[in-house]
């Protein structure tokens, strides 16, 4: 099964990312963010850092780079598409996903192993978690307060599409601690934290971040 | 000419730059500044007269791309001379 890893001009974790899925036994392909098309993937992942030096806002100019038309429609039809940090970000921006990240309230860039709770596991990314479960991975972003007005709020947590919470104290202001959220056919996800960075205990806190990856792998070969 | 595009976060969206400045403000004596929201503004450059049909456009990058509707109001102005800071 091939994943795409799309690198944008700024982005860092990439490299991990692609890791992440050889790790969980996939393969990854490099995507650059100026091809037109994404075809040949069957999964794409828009990894963490800094698009386009997070000019103007994170990931509003990623958004239009041209790999994201091909990206946008094929998710549209289905294809899984996992967004790390920048990556959701840009899956906001592109209104793959709702709300939008804005600066942390504490006004500091936040880098800390950080407790979250997976709140469902009937998503293409989190099915080999078990809803509840705690997992512990990384957290480094500067602009991951969470936001969308209340009725889009209420929608996401009626329709079981808050995928990760932050547990053990909201590090960044996030609205109802969301760390991470679904499309409404869960088949695109976007949080926050770096699962690609708790893959391996050599590297990372631990190994909780790799269900992310392991997990599109069985959502594709049984979808 | 010139257009001018304000973007400013919502009111109801934190705005952790603005607080950032007005605790700042307060330190430097400035107590009588109660608040401070902190926007963006765009000096967009256009060929020829800004009519009606080119404001309509340019509301359409300013919503596509300029601010993002989600968290930020915006506000297209044109202008007919070099763009002035609004009053």
């Amino acid at each position: 099964m091939r994943v795409g890893v799309v690198t944008f001009p700024g982005s860092l974790d990439d490299g991990d990312a692609a890791r992440a899925v050889r790790y969980a036994g996939g393969v990854p392909v490099a995507l650059w963010h100026g091809e037109d098309d994404a075809r040949g993937v069957d999964a794409v992942i828009l990894p963490g850092g800094f698009s386009y030096g997070d000019y103007l806002r994170c990931g509003a100019i990623a958004r239009f780079a041209p790999v994201m038309r091909s990206v946008v429609d094929r998710a549209r039809a289905g294809m899984p598409v996992l967004g790390i940090c920048n990556g959701f970000q840009i899956l906001c921006e592109a209104h793959l996903l709702p709300g939008a990240l804005i600066r942390n309230d504490v006004r500091t860039f936040v880098c800390r192993d950080q407790a979250l709770r997976v709140e469902t596991a009937a998503t293409a990314w989190t099915v080999d978690y078990a809803a509840g479960q705690r997992i512990v991975v990384p957290l480094k972003s500067g602009e991951g307060g969470y936001v969308a007005d209340g009725a889009t709020l209420d929608r996401l947590e009626g329709e079981g599409r808050v995928v990760v919470r932050y547990v053990e104290g909201n590090p960044n202001g996030s609205m109802r601690d969301i760390a991470g959220v679904a499309s409404e056919d869960g088949r695109v996800v976007g949080l926050m934290p770096h699962p690609e960075h708790a893959i391996e205990p050599l590297t990372g806190p631990g190994t909780d971040g790799l269900g992310f990856f392991t997990s599109v792998l069985a959502s594709v070969a049984t979808a | 000419m010139s257009v001018v595009v304000e973007v400013m976060p919502k009111p109801e969206i934190l705005d952790p730059q603005g607080q950032a400045v007005l605790s700042a403000l307060h330190r430097l004596g400035f107590t009588e500044v109660t608040s401070v929201r902190q926007g963006k503004r765009f000096e967009l450059t256009v060929e020829g007269e800004v009519d009606e049909q080119t404001l309509a456009r340019l509301e359409q990058a300013a919503a596509t791309l300029l601010a993002n509707p989600v968290i930020e109001d915006h506000r297209v102005s044109g202008s007919s001379a070099h763009a002035e800071p609004s009053a």
